[in-house]
């Protein structure tokens, strides 16, 4: 057993102090200890994407990084975009688009476009391509899912 | 009757699309009760062996630990839609690397992982067979010694080794057909195996309720196939078995079948306790399924003028150790030999064979896909033997409306020549493509393609609500391609409500009519059907009650939009009553609650003095027969080989798209899915062991992988047998888009490649040799 350590963080704005043992993963400690079961386990290997949350506002694999180096951050999951009832605009473009389908996918592919758009306000087809070539999905062929992130980025441009 | 009105074809957003977008979507992964386990597996090391025994005793000793289960926690039961083969979990042998030998449940996923790991199995490894090859070899070992005794239900090879399948089909007089031709081409294809990829991993959670009843939530694409298979392999009565889709993370047909469902349930029983079990990504790639690899010899004959003419074939799939769909996909496979076009001579000769691997299974396609892309591939060999254009010399042999099918059923509509047209002309496919940049080549294919919907049996039951709201209860579970969203959408459409007005429930073996899966292209066409059926029964009793209660026959009266009845003529003229006041009469005074039910198959009988077959399933159940072209467009890379997709035009006949924004979704999918297919994604086994488990090393097509823009061209021309003119579309596009890619590249550089997938190497190596 390895010794557990404790650690506070910021996730969707609220802070937990949680003790783990240093070998727990973000995404166990998100999924299992705090119920936030948006964050997706699709390779435990950091390839699919699934699991993507935003620390410190950089799109992060909850499955590659352990949760006791992460003292004192902000993490952001799928669970914290929209406002009460009000979906964020990359959630209601993904919406809009008719970009989801079996959804397994789409928190990370979500997170990982809200952190696009936050960097870049005006991104080309191929911006967006690069962005999420890292997220996979098995359903969409990825054309809906490029129109949703080009939807919230018009949407979202001043 | 109304005419199919809104919300059909309105491209409404998903139902549970706002839940999937904000992460409160639950899968079976995410399902949590109250003093719930969670599950681990240990897996085979061995591809052959006897088991000899278990030490559990250090497992059990680790703190946490619940339950232990093993071959010794069951009998000799057996599981299977075509053939009762496979156990819950192995017991006395293991046929697989990557089968699961014992399982363990635990307080959390560490301690059950980590207690899998010191559980001891003990082997007596068995010489093993790993191809096609050695499984037919004299002498080699058996996989199943007891298959003789295995329920069947199919006249299968007793007798003959590995041999599970040998299926023989005879149409008109090949011989005779093959003196007619002027040009014959033949080639042996290959395919490989091709993983799923579903991205929700196989997961389940069992629980017993104090009656004995277990409740399973699992992603599947089946709740009564899941039920089935628990009660063959467990012995358990379908009264005690429940189970539940949530939400599911994609199937692609990976999920027909049981998965891990037996395996968790056994946990349950023997921890008493809820035990949740999720595989991880390389337990899923190793444990699960694959498309069937094997091989396809395709001999074609034609006439100078671009007849064809006669059609010969041999295929050998890969079934891996257990029979799981492997007969009846050899079986559909076959069925498309023709192709979609009219051959009268044809003679072909199907095999499924045992192997130490992995199991092959149902994946989108179910065989056609593989025998598309030889087929396909032929087809272009031919035109270009006979100097034609591959559209033309496809048109000409195009089935036409009332010709036969295969088996000798009737072809009740044809849209292929269109579908070849539209393709050709949006592809501007007579137009030179531009010139190749520098160390690029380019090219230009196509492929036609068949496919089947209206496939097995399903019921609905739709009832009026208190409040005036529909409620639809099927068996059918959407694996995200919108099922439930279209379901919704044909229901309201029958009842002139909006679609939130729908309430179509979880799917649940306790309360919904059978329905046998989401497989088959089927659930738009053969579940939209029964709720149509069903809601039709249900529309005449509203209609009923409102005559009587407005004092007016019925045909005076008529729905009107937002759930209302109004009278259309006479001195009552506009009188009317909402639905919630025809519910209050039918549940408080007259008539009892408004419910209505259906029940459809489709049935069409084989014409064994069209096509002459032994060894086959029937295929009775096959409805309809749904046509398409894609042509491609590709750009080659002189010095690694690699294959780009600048273009792909999908042309589908879709009869009537329920909603349009998911029909394209679907064609798009199923297209990316086939390119992964075409041109990368393949299981490399060696000596069965699985070389590529994890999504490092198998790549399936990411953003960068997919072109710009695939586009798609939906043919409605509603279909007459469905009443809102539905036609299945999930597994078209994915049939013919190896074969669409494989033509573009042998355009491009002057050779056809033969083998799945296309990769680099392979084309690099075929400009090589030139």
């Amino acid at each position: 057993m390895s010794e557990r350590v404790a650690v506070e963080f910021k996730v969707n704005g609220a802070t937990h102090r949680v003790s783990v043992p240093a070998t727990r993963t973000l995404m166990a400690v998100l999924r299992d200890d705090l119920g936030l079961t948006g964050t997706k386990n699709g390779c435990e290997q950091g390839v699919c994407g699934s699991c993507t949350v935003l620390v410190d506002g950089a799109p992060a694999r909850a499955c590659l990084a352990l949760a006791a180096t992460l003292p004192g951050v902000e993490i952001v999951t799928v669970e914290g975009l929209a406002q009460g009832d009000t979906l964020s605009p990359v959630q209601q473009a993904f919406l809009d688009a008719g970009a989801i389908q079996c959804g397994f996918c789409m928190p990370g592919m979500i997170i990982q476009a809200t952190a696009l758009l936050t960097e870049n306000k005006r991104p080309s087809d191929d911006d967006i391509r690069h962005s999420i070539s890292g997220n996979l999905c098995r359903c969409s062929g990825y054309a809906k899912v490029i129109e949703a992130i080009s939807l919230a980025a018009s949407r979202l441009a001043p | 009757m109304n005419a199919p009105g809104a919300p059909i074809g309105l491209s409404l957003p998903r139902r549970e699309a706002g839940e999937k977008a904000t992460g409160a979507a639950l899968y079976a992964g995410d399902m949590v009760m109250a003093g719930m386990l969670h599950g681990a597996i240990v897996q085979s090391p061995h591809a052959h062996a006897r088991i000899l025994g278990y030490d559990i005793t250090e497992a059990m000793a680790l703190p946490g630990v619940r339950a232990v289960v093993t071959g010794d926690d069951i009998e000799f039961r057996y599981m299977g839609l075509v053939v009762k083969d496979e156990t819950a979990i192995a017991k006395a042998k293991v046929r697989y690397i990557g089968e699961p030998v014992a399982a363990v449940a635990a307080i959390d996923v560490e301690t059950a992982r980590r207690a899998a790991q010191l559980i001891e199995v003990r082997y007596q490894p068995l010489p093993a067979v790993t191809t096609i090859e050695e499984a037919l070899r004299d002498g080699a070992p058996l996989l199943h010694e007891d298959f003789a005794k295995y329920t069947k239900i199919y006249d299968a090879p007793v007798g003959r080794g590995n041999l599970l399948a040998h299926s023989i089909a005879t149409q008109g007089d090949p011989a005779k057909g093959f003196a007619m031709a002027d040009a014959v081409v033949e080639e042996t294809y290959a395919i490989a195996a091709q993983y799923h990829a579903y991205m929700e991993p196989c997961a389940a959670l069992a629980a017993f309720d104090p009656s004995g009843k277990v409740t399973v939530w699992s992603s599947t694409q089946s709740i009564f196939r899941t039920q089935a298979n628990l009660h063959e392999c467990l012995g358990l009565p379908m009264t005690k078995i429940r189970c539940i889709a949530p939400r599911v993370g994609g199937g692609f047909g990976g999920k027909s079948e049981a998965t891990i469902e037996p395996i968790a349930v056994l946990l349950a029983k023997k921890a008493r306790a809820p035990v949740r079990l999720v595989l991880s990504r390389n337990q899923d790639m190793t444990a699960m399924r694959s498309r069937h690899p094997g091989w396809i010899r395709l001999k074609t004959g034609a006439t100078r003028e671009g007849r064809l003419v006669a059609r010969e074939c041999e295929l050998w799939f890969d079934g891996g150790a257990y029979a799981d769909d492997s007969p009846a996909v050899m079986n559909f496979a076959l069925y498309f030999v023709r192709g979609p076009y009219d051959i009268p001579n044809v003679h072909c000769e199907g095999h499924a064979v045992y192997t130490n691997r992995m199991r092959a299974g149902a994946f989108r396609g179910f065989g056609n896909p593989q025998m598309t892309f030889a087929s396909e591939s032929q087809m272009d060999a031919l035109a270009k033997k006979l100097g034609m254009d591959p559209i033309e010399f496809r048109i000409k042999n195009a089935l036409p409306k009332g010709a036969r099918w295969f088996g000798g059923q009737a072809v009740t509509e044809s849209t292929l020549v269109e579908a070849l047209e539209t393709a050709r002309d949006r592809a501007g496919w007579i137009k030179p493509l531009a010139p190749a940049p520098l160390g690029k080549r380019r090219g230009r294919g196509v492929a036609a393609m068949a496919h089947s919907s209206a496939f097995l049996s399903t019921g609905a039951i739709v009832r009026l609500q208190n409040d005036g709201t529909i409620a639809v209860q099927v068996g059918a579970v959407d694996i995200g391609q919108g099922s439930d969203t279209a379901l919704a959408q044909m229901a309201a459409s029958a009842f002139q409500l909006p679609v939130e007005q729908i309430n179509l429930a979880t799917p649940d073996t306790d309360s919904a009519p059978y329905n046998s899966g989401t497989n088959a292209s089927r659930v738009t066409f053969m579940v939209g059907k029964a709720v149509g059926e069903a809601a039709f029964k249900v529309r005449d009793q509203i209609i009923e009650h409102a005559a009587a209660m407005l004092g007016v026959t019925r045909d005076e009266v008529s729905l009107a939009p937002g759930g209302r009845v109004v009278v259309t003529g006479g001195s009552r003229r506009n009188a009317e009553v909402s639905f919630a006041d025809v519910a209050a009469r039918s549940i408080w005074a007259v008539g009892g609650p408004v419910t209505g039910s259906s029940a459809v198959m489709a049935s069409h009988a084989m014409d064994k003095s069209h096509t002459k077959m032994s060894g086959w399933l029937s295929f009775e159940a096959v409805g309809i027969y749904t046509f398409g072209a894609q042509v491609v467009e590709v750009e080659i890379d002189e010095v690694t080989g690699a294959v780009e997709i600048m273009r792909a035009v999908c042309v589908h006949d879709v009869g009537r798209a329920i909603n349009p924004g998911a029909t394209v979704g679907q064609i798009e999918g199923g297209f990316a899915q086939g390119l992964g297919y075409g041109l990368f994604e393949d299981m490399v086994f060696e000596d069965g062991r699985l070389a590529n488990p994890s999504f490092m090393d198998y790549k399936i097509p990411s953003a960068l992988e997919v072109p710009k823009k695939i586009e798609c061209v939906l043919i409605e021309k509603p279909e007459a047998s469905h009443p809102f003119g539905a036609r299945g579309i999930g597994e078209p596009p994915l049939v013919g888009a190896a074969a669409a890619i494989a033509n573009a590249v042998a355009n491009a550089i002057g050779k056809s490649i033969t083998r799945l997938p296309l990769t680099p190497e392979r084309v690099l190596r075929a400009m090589l040799e030139e």
